[in-house]
């Protein structure tokens, strides 16, 4: 019987885990920093804060998805964070059903950083932060392109990585690393059209595959044929292999000592 | 001329050629010599001026962060090298600093001076990388040939420590996996006595060259407000005005002990950028200097000791078991960091490198994120190339030094 | 042309060599190899600096044209992801007869270390490939002997086999 292997989370796994491993968890620290700790009263008076903790030095902040721009503007104009760094989403949809939002931002006058999180079912939207930071002209549109996340009012709306005509959203975790059906032929498709998918022959995705009919990239040894013949039509009796007997050395011969008994 | 057996049809920007509102639909890329890679503009001109300009980008997109999330730590490190490829350290850099956060790992002194001598180098290399092609597009031949012939020496350095001309993987999660070889810093020592000259000569041609000045001054104006809204770090942030560098703000490896200058312009053209590049190696320059001072001072130790994350050094691999036993399940299985999230920001050549891993306590990260920075430097083209012209495309593409393998990762 | 002997008219004092026309266009043809600029990711950098002062790529008549309308070899270095394909697709017709194209390390040849989703497996499914370039990234020195295998190439082979092949490629 061939091994079940869930269709919602195709990501490699470990292929083997101790019994009782438990994995330890990155410290979270409470908000003592005076910086921190000013920011979250801000955010704290402006949106509900769902969860607030310092990790590796940055805040995390966690809130709920319809005040993101809220909880942005809060940071951008009374907390001076003046860039956001980052943006994208993490896909929760298997165990959860949900995909994270993170907001990465940075403070230039105190050299902080404050990650917003947020949480989004899967058919939910999110607000476009267009107006407060330019950078998300891009950044969102990936997000969209990635994830299949829809942001509302970004301008401008429109996968940016992958062509538009493409299938799928590649981050998920229901997408395989190696592609669908459609990606596969995507190129011969697009330029041949699909009669000539036969003839070009499905992708190789095997790095050591060796065809041994194939004479213009490999040698037959034993069974040699000229450059670019089809063997299929040449006689395929074995050539004697005749090796160099000075590279062929037999190391049971020669003089060595043998252990009559063991001491 | 024989019929090809496709089915392409020609492109809408010939069809369109005059409309009628009498802009022009011009396609620049995505083979376009100056395009720095696999950059499609789609520019609407009126006359020689650009109304609109439409970067369409993801040509070279190779599904990085997919593979990320299927490979295990150590694994997905050498295909860091190929997002930034000209300075490839940087990236590999980036990713390991971020994955030692996480776990929580504090690295040989030694490694860290190593480390940060590559770093300055790679910088070296992309700076010259920059200056070469951003002059081969402005019109100077010769800039191209004297900066390449520069940084085949910087290379020929990189080469002798990691044996990689440009895929270096030089730097390793907890350390780096080899000591400087001998004579290295004799050589190194060499290379930046002669780079000053260099550079004065490069000076010497473009700086008051009134041809490039009156194609790079008062072009591809990027305001403060732009540069901060839309994410712009490194020189394209400094170029107008902003002084943040994350090596003196934000300190990581050995920046925090190092004496060094960061030259800010306010003129926030393409000019005052290419000023910075200038200035910003002469001060690699005095960060190597300093380097080499420090490194005969450090012990030998180069690879953390951690013996959850980091394989122990060769030679007790080979003579002690339990060494060989860790080992073996760091290469098969992996390394599991804790749970949790992290974002290590590092000042790649060309901004904020940044990578943002979540960790669920598995040997595959679950999410990693690269925060590139050409991405954005990509993005405000959008918001800059209108009411320029034509001309100055090319230039301050070339000014805004993008690497599409980090845009498209 | 070192593989042609030069006989002197001992009347007209003019010096006359005698070839074949396949000889004499072959000659023409593999001294002059013009690439298109054609940089797809790491590896153009690698074609950059073989075209820069170390490496010198002129000295063998190796220039870079941008036009692939002016160009002869088509230096596909790098990854082709399933975005770009159509475009070098449309690069190769767009180039005259005759033309080749050389393969710049593993990703163009095979997808190499990107065995994903986005990444054409081998640019030979979308074009003709005459050489075929190993290396991560190859060094500059791979590629002038690269070049110089295709120049032999293209002494051996008849002047209008170029031709002929085209009319068997899918």
């Amino acid at each position: 019987m061939r091994k079940y292997s869930p269709k919602d989370n195709v990501q490699a796994k470990a292929k083997y885990t101790d019994r009782f491993w438990v994995a330890p968890q990155v410290p979270r620290e409470p908000v003592e920093d005076a910086h921190f700790a000013a920011v979250l009263e801000k955010m704290k008076a402006a949106v509900e804060v769902l969860d607030a903790y310092v990790e590796i030095g940055q805040l995390v902040i966690h809130i709920r998805p319809e005040q993101n721009v809220d909880a942005l503007r809060t940071l951008k104009e009374e907390c001076d964070y003046a860039m956001c760094s980052e943006l994208s989403a993490v896909d929760y949809l298997a165990r959860d059903g949900e995909f994270e939002i993170f907001y990465q931002l940075l403070n230039l006058k105190e050299r902080k950083r404050t990650r917003i999180l947020t949480r989004i079912k899967e058919d939910q939207a999110i607000e476009s932060i267009v107006p407060l930071y330019d950078m998300a002209k891009f950044a969102e549109r990936e997000m969209y392109d990635m994830f299949g996340i829809y942001v509302n009012n970004h301008p401008y709306l429109k996968r940016i990585i992958m062509p538009d005509d493409w299938e799928g959203h590649p981050l998920r975790k229901t997408y395989p690393l190696e592609g669908d059906e459609f990606a596969s032929w995507y190129e011969v498709d697009k330029i041949f059209g699909k009669e000539y998918r036969d003839i070009i022959g499905p992708e190789n995705r095997d790095p050591a595959r060796i065809d041994r009919y194939d004479t213009q990239r490999f040698a037959r040894v034993g069974h040699e044929v000229p450059f670019g013949a089809d063997p299929s039509l040449v006689d395929e009796t074995e050539t004697p292999v005749e090796y160099s007997s000075e590279l062929l050395a037999d190391y049971n011969k020669g003089p060595h000592k043998v252990l009559d008994k063991r001491k | 001329m024989q019929q090809q057996p496709n089915k392409l049809k020609p492109f809408f920007e010939n069809l369109n050629f005059e409309r009628d509102d009498n802009t022009m639909v011009i396609n620049f890329g995505p083979q376009h010599p100056s395009a720095h890679g696999q950059l499609r503009l789609i520019l609407e001109l009126q006359g020689e001026q650009v109304v609109k300009a439409l970067p369409d980008i993801g040509y070279l997109h190779r599904g990085i962060e997919k593979m990320a999330e299927n490979m295990i730590y150590n694994e997905f490190l050498p295909t860091t090298d190929r997002m930034d490829y000209i300075a490839s350290t940087s990236n590999n850099y980036a990713f390991a600093l971020a994955v030692e956060r996480l776990i929580g790992l504090e690295v040989p002194r030694r490694a860290q001076v190593i480390r940060t001598m590559l770093l300055e180098l790679n910088r070296i290399i992309s700076h010259l990388f920059f200056l070469a092609t951003h002059a081969l597009d402005v019109g100077a031949m010769s800039i191209f040939l004297y900066a390449f012939r520069e940084r085949e020496f910087a290379m020929d350095l990189m080469e002798d420590y990691c044996g990689a001309r440009l895929t270096h993987s030089a730097v390793r999660i907890g350390g780096v996996p080899l000591d400087l070889p001998e004579g290295w810093l004799t050589q190194l020592t060499d290379f930046i006595e002669r780079l000053p000259d260099q550079i004065k000569l490069y000076e010497d041609l473009l700086t008051e060259n009134r041809i490039w000045k009156m194609r790079l001054e008062d072009v591809g104006i990027i305001t403060p407000e732009q540069a901060l809204s839309w994410g712009c770090t490194g020189i394209m942030l400094r170029g107008s005005g902003i002084e943040y560098d994350i090596r003196k703000e934000e300190p990581y490896e050995l920046y925090g002990e190092l004496d060094f200058d960061i030259p800010v312009s306010d003129r926030c053209d393409s000019y005052g950028r290419y000023r910075l590049y200038m200035e910003e190696m002469k001060e690699s320059i005095k960060i190597l200097r300093q380097l080499i001072g420090m490194y005969p001072k450090t012990e030998s130790q180069l690879m953390a000791h951690a013996p959850q994350y980091i394989s122990a050094p060769k030679e007790e691999i080979m003579t002690q078991n339990y060494a060989l036993m860790q080992h073996f399940v760091l290469v098969t299985q992996g390394m599991r960091p804790p749970k949790g999230t992290v974002y290590a920001p590092t000042e790649s050549p060309k901004g904020e490198l940044g990578f943002w891993i979540r960790s669920e306590g598995e040997p595959y990260a679950y999410r990693l994120k690269a925060r590139a920075p050409s991405f954005f430097h990509t993005g405000i083209l959008q918001d800059i190339l209108p009411g320029t012209y034509l001309a100055d495309v090319v230039t301050i593409i070339g000014s805004t030094n993008i690497v599409f393998g980090e845009v498209d990762r | 042309m070192a593989q042609h002997q030069v006989n002197y008219a001992s009347s007209g004092g003019l010096p006359v060599a005698l070839t074949t026309v396949d000889r004499l266009l072959n000659w023409g043809r593999s001294n002059s190899l013009w690439p298109l600029t054609y940089g797809l990711a790491c590896c153009a950098i690698e074609m950059m600096a073989s075209g820069a002062s170390r490496f010198d790529f002129d000295r063998m008549g190796v220039i870079f044209r941008a036009s692939p309308r002016q160009a002869d070899v088509m230096i596909l270095a790098g990854t082709l992801s399933k975005k770009h394909a159509e475009f070098a697709r449309r690069l190769y017709d767009q180039m005259a007869e005759p033309k080749w194209v050389i393969s710049m390390g593993s990703c163009a040849n095979t997808g190499g270390m990107f065995n994903t989703y986005a990444t054409v497996q081998g640019v030979d499914r979308i074009i003709p490939v005459d050489i075929y370039l190993p290396g991560c990234a190859p060094r500059p020195e791979t590629l002038q002997y690269a070049m110089m295998m295709l120049q032999k190439k293209i002494r051996r082979e008849p002047a209008d086999q170029k031709k002929r092949k085209l009319q068997r490629f899918v």
